[in-house]
């Protein structure tokens, strides 16, 4: 057996690599451009995105896991529909969860957990990665690609947070500043879901900007 | 006259490759093109003559503009004291306009020019003349009362989404003023829609809606006379009230083919046979607000002359600037009558278009090829 031959230490640099890259150079969400949908509906304020991160990092390891794992007993013509189960139970799992111990956040985040199943980055990672990957890598890229997506909805969601409702996870900062005071309004247009594509088109721009080999000259 | 020239030699070596502030190079430049005629002439290739270039083709843009702006002082002035109940004289009138309107002028030009001069120094590119019309149209589009510091925000997020994102002048997709103004429509509602902001220093019981708002909300007894519309006498955006200013503008655009007479007058023809349309239909009392009474009102004549014939924005193709000019004028009217939210259709109409004008010009362009073929394939055979 070839595979077994290969023993990594478990933070060689190649796993480091699996986390590391889709922080930044290959980051789902400014480079592979995968889920946003999610990016623009629950970026609103800071506190969803946080949950909303946290939730997805934990499927997404958990899944890349468990795949990697069965990976040789799925039927290839049926992966799809495997892949997808295991990604329904642990989000069911987690929407529960929720639900137990963060009503209020699970009540705005309402039908965006249960479309955490067709948030692309999980199918794509798995489908990619975990299907033909040992379990450890698998686990490392699942939660490396989560991580990625994490910041990105974090960072969103502190500046819609911040400029359009005036306050940072809640804490009315703006108003404590006395800002309103001298004429200062919040601004709306970050509430709507098209600003989250503004700030996401921001962090592209700068993120190209300073990674030059992104740059896509054609 | 021969003085400057020469302290601006005198100090040019410094600002050229190897001098002391070559990465300002493009400030200096700016400067020097706007004071003389650049003596740098094309050397090689094949180049057009003319005496008009950019810099002179957005002056006139900004010449055309000055009717406008002029009756959009006295306008503010006017509204205002009318809404007090006393006329007072002419220049008092003017002033307290001139109070209102050029702290805004200057904080849209510094705002944006700082930007377009900061942008211009880091990629090492000269400066473009593009905004000297965006800061004149940005405040021209504004509610007399705005905040300050909503300009300049607005101004910032325009020129910065709006224009530098894409490559700056000559390459943004969307009409920089209009972005500045849509931001503002959508950032801050409560200081750009409604009937409270039309006027400058208003008193609390006197109406400031906007013809279009007593429209929309169905009071059809309170819009102005037709003549009033046309002359400008009513509440709105700083410039767009007087249809006959916009007229004088119009014919500086079209005279000097600054701007393209075939958007403009369909555009107009949109906008007309949509008013008629409507007085077909006549479902509501909105729809049956004669034809040519909606192009007077609102910002319609403004977007339409200044703002639809951007040339950066709007289609290339002649045929596509007949569909686009006529695409806006109807969608306009439409959004107007149907949509109660946006009271004034034209600026996302403009919007929306300049979205499609690529598109348009592709499948003009495709037909072009398609019909051509077609035609050789015939003399072939």
């Amino acid at each position: 057996m070839a595979e077994a031959k290969e023993k990594d230490p478990l933070f060689s640099p190649k796993n480091r690599k699996l986390l590391s890259e889709p922080l930044v150079l290959n980051n789902p969400i400014t480079v592979q451009v995968l889920g946003i949908c999610s990016a623009l509906a629950i970026t609103v304020k800071l506190e969803p995105s946080v949950v909303m991160a946290i939730s997805v990092i934990a499927i997404m390891g958990i899944a890349n896991l468990i795949i990697s794992i069965i990976r040789k007993l799925i039927p290839p013509r049926i992966r799809i529909i495997v892949m997808l189960t295991v990604i329904s139970s642990l989000v069911v799992l987690t929407d529960q969860i929720l639900e137990a111990f963060l009503y209020d956040v699970s009540k705005q985040l309402s039908v965006f957990v249960g479309l955490i199943i067709t948030n692309c980055i999980i199918m794509g990672r798995l489908e990619a990665f975990a299907s033909n990957n040992k379990p450890w890598p698998s686990f490392l890229d699942g939660i490396g690609n989560a991580f990625g997506y994490a910041w990105i909805l974090v960072v969103v969601g502190f500046f819609r947070e911040l400029l359009g409702s005036g306050e940072i996870y809640g804490y009315p900062l703006m108003e404590k500043l006395g800002m309103y005071q001298i004429g200062y309004v919040d601004n709306g247009l970050m509430i709507l879901p098209p600003a989250a594509l503004f700030i996401v088109g921001i962090i592209i721009w700068v993120h190209r900007g300073k990674n030059e080999e992104l740059v896509d000259i054609s | 006259m021969k003085a400057l020239r020469n302290y601006v030699d005198k100090i040019k070596p410094h600002f050229e490759k190897g001098g002391r502030f070559e990465k300002l190079h493009s400030t200096f430049d700016a400067f020097e093109t706007f004071l003389f005629v650049p003596n740098k002439v094309t050397r090689r290739g094949s180049h057009i003559r003319d005496a008009i270039d950019m810099k002179r083709t957005m002056s006139v843009v900004v010449l055309a503009m000055i009717p406008a702006l002029l009756f959009g002082v006295w306008n503010v002035g006017y509204q205002h004291y009318n809404a007090l109940g006393e006329i007072p004289h002419f220049w008092d009138i003017v002033a307290y306009g001139l109070m209102k309107v050029l702290p805004i002028i200057v904080v849209s030009y510094v705002t944006g020019l700082a930007i377009e001069f900061a942008f211009a120094q880091v990629r090492g590119h000269e400066v473009n003349e593009g905004f000297l019309v965006s800061g004149m149209l940005i405040p021209l589009v504004l509610p007399p009362d705005i905040p300050l510091w909503m300009v300049a925000a607005a101004t910032a997020f325009a020129v910065i989404l709006g224009k530098e994102v894409f490559g700056g002048t000559g390459m943004n997709i969307l009409n920089p003023a209009l972005t500045a103004r849509a931001f503002l429509f959508f950032a801050y509602p409560a200081h750009f829609s409604g009937d409270q902001v039309w006027i400058a220093g208003k008193a609390d019981t006197y109406s400031g809606a906007t013809p279009l708002a007593n429209a929309a909300s169905g009071e059809m007894e309170a819009i102005p006379d037709f003549w009033d519309m046309f002359f400008g006498f009513i509440p709105g955006s700083i410039g767009e009230t007087s249809t006959l200013a916009i007229m004088l503008g119009a014919a500086v655009l079209l005279a000097t083919g600054v701007g393209s007479a075939r958007i403009m007058f369909t555009a107009l023809l949109g906008g007309y046979l949509m008013g008629l349309l409507f007085n077909l239909w006549g479902a509501n009392e909105y729809m049956m607000i004669p034809a040519h009474q909606h192009l007077v009102m609102g910002g319609f004549a403004f977007g339409v002359v200044y703002m639809a014939t951007d040339p950066v924005t709007a289609t290339q193709t002649n045929k596509g600037k007949i569909i686009y000019g006529f695409l806006i004028g109807l969608l306009a009217m439409l959004i107007r009558v149907f949509n109660p939210a946006y009271p004034e259709g034209i600026m996302l109409a403009i919007l929306f278009m300049n979205v499609m004008a690529p598109l348009i010009d592709y499948y003009v362009v495709r037909a072009n090829v398609k019909y051509r073929l077609k035609r050789a394939q015939a003399q072939t055979t």
